[in-house]
């Protein structure tokens, strides 16, 4: 194509955009937005994917039944997420095999939160009130976003997370609210999940080298410190209110801004887990080749039944 | 062993009696059948459908948006179709 129509193209493209109109898969869209794409969303749906580990580590030690069905529909919903985002992958023209296996080889990344231990029970209340709190915060905009599948996707993974951060924060509720040992167990996770929850958000947004690109692609609607800034808002009265402390002495609520100030993230510890020396990071990739190679039967198994299927139905 | 990829289906969703069937989304299967199933899965978990279709999407054929131009043009011009086109006296009731 000529350099000029590519113009043309993009003039109109960014038009689009400016003017709330979806793009959709069949569209033209710039390389560059495709690829920002491809890699925004396959990341995130290896997040989902890779997210039930540290969850799936309690299902058999839940302490009740309820708690175990209640355990077991969130991870399954987690596994639903990742897979309306490799089928909004694959509207872009990626390959979903390759865009697993690009998480197997350590190419793509994942929410650096999941390199984290779950500990104890307190852990299964703490990733769904925190965890998918941040999570919420993070996908309520990107329901806006100018991507058509995308935005879709958005839309049926935020209907179901409601649920998943209400479950996390009865469990964290009752534990605070029960014996010394119980509150301090809830207190102890608190103490271990609250700067890393923060960290979800991505590095500041001085160092944030993506995020003016993909303001004006619309992929994106508020800078990662807005977004941080207003999870802490909400969170913190909640943590309150059912009497845990959140482990920040420079917390505060500024009445001149009406928004709470907070300190300094450990940035080394960020970009230590996000290069892959994070507490789990070896153990959860290794999980998910596993799960993949000892799996593989399973998709075998179901070609060669749907082939005999196919036989007897051409037969009769 | 064959390592063959499942084929991608369009998954259609009847959410209730008296509605149509609406587009949910997308998914891997083997076959037809497992298609149904995996989408039971994967788009009603939560009670929103009563029906499902699915259909390869390699079986489905799209108009192409660079030329959505001149496809939908004919319509444009001919706002005597709507009844917001037609002027209607003063008093009249009814219509
Ligand atoms: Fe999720
Ligand atoms: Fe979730």
């Amino acid at each position: 194509m000529e350099k000029q129509d590519i113009s043309k193209l993009e003039r109109q493209f960014q038009e689009k955009i400016d003017n709330e109109i979806k793009i959709e898969p069949k569209d033209w869209m710039p390389d560059a937005y495709r690829e920002t794409l491809i890699r925004q969303i396959s990341q995130h749906a290896h997040s989902e994917i890779v997210g039930q580990l540290p969850e799936g580590n309690w299902v058999t030690r839940a302490p009740n039944l309820r708690r175990k069905a209640v355990l077991l529909a969130k991870i399954q919903d987690e596994a639903g997420h990742g897979l309306y985002l490799y089928s909004a992958v694959e509207t872009l023209g990626a390959d979903r095999e390759e865009t697993i296996d690009d998480l197997h080889s350590g190419k793509a990344k994942y929410s650096s939160i999941f390199n984290y231990p779950s500990l104890t029970w307190a852990d299964m209340g703490m990733i769904g009130w925190l965890v998918d709190g941040a999570a919420i915060m993070n996908q309520v905009p990107l329901c806006r976003c100018s991507y058509g599948p995308y935005a879709r996707a958005m839309v049926r993974v935020c209907k179901e997370e409601s649920f998943h951060q209400r479950q996390g924060f009865e469990i964290v509720t009752k534990l605070a609210q029960g014996t010394p040992e119980q509150k301090e167990m809830a207190q102890e996770s608190l103490n271990r999940w609250w700067w890393p929850a923060l960290m979800m958000f991505g590095p500041s947004d001085k160092d944030s080298k993506h995020t003016a690109q993909s303001m004006a692609w619309k992929i994106k609607r508020h800078t990662n410190d807005e977004l941080r800034q207003m999870f802490v808002d909400v969170t913190v009265p909640q943590a309150e209110l059912i009497g845990l402390k959140v482990p920040d002495n420079d917390l505060k609520f500024n009445e001149e801004t009406g928004h709470y100030d907070f300190g300094e993230i450990n940035w080394d510890e960020f970009w230590q887990v996000v290069k892959g020396y994070g507490p789990c990071n070896k153990e959860r990739v290794e999980a998910r080749k596993k799960a993949k190679e000892e799996g593989m039967w399973i998709r075998e198994a179901a070609n060669a039944y749907a082939e005999k299927r196919a036989n007897r139905k051409k037969a009769s | 062993m064959s390592k063959k990829e499942w084929p991608l289906w369009e998954v259609f969703i009847r959410s209730k009696q008296g509605l149509s069937h609406k587009h949910a989304g997308s998914l891997r299967a083997a076959d037809a059948e497992m298609a149904i199933e995996n989408a039971r899965d994967v788009y009603t978990r939560r009670s929103e459908g009563i029906s499902i279709w699915v259909v390869e999407s390699e079986h489905v054929s799209a108009s192409s948006p660079s030329e959505a131009g001149p496809l939908f043009e004919p319509a444009n011009s001919k706002a005597y179709r709507h009844p917001t086109f037609y002027e209607v006296p003063d008093g009249i009731k009814h219509m």
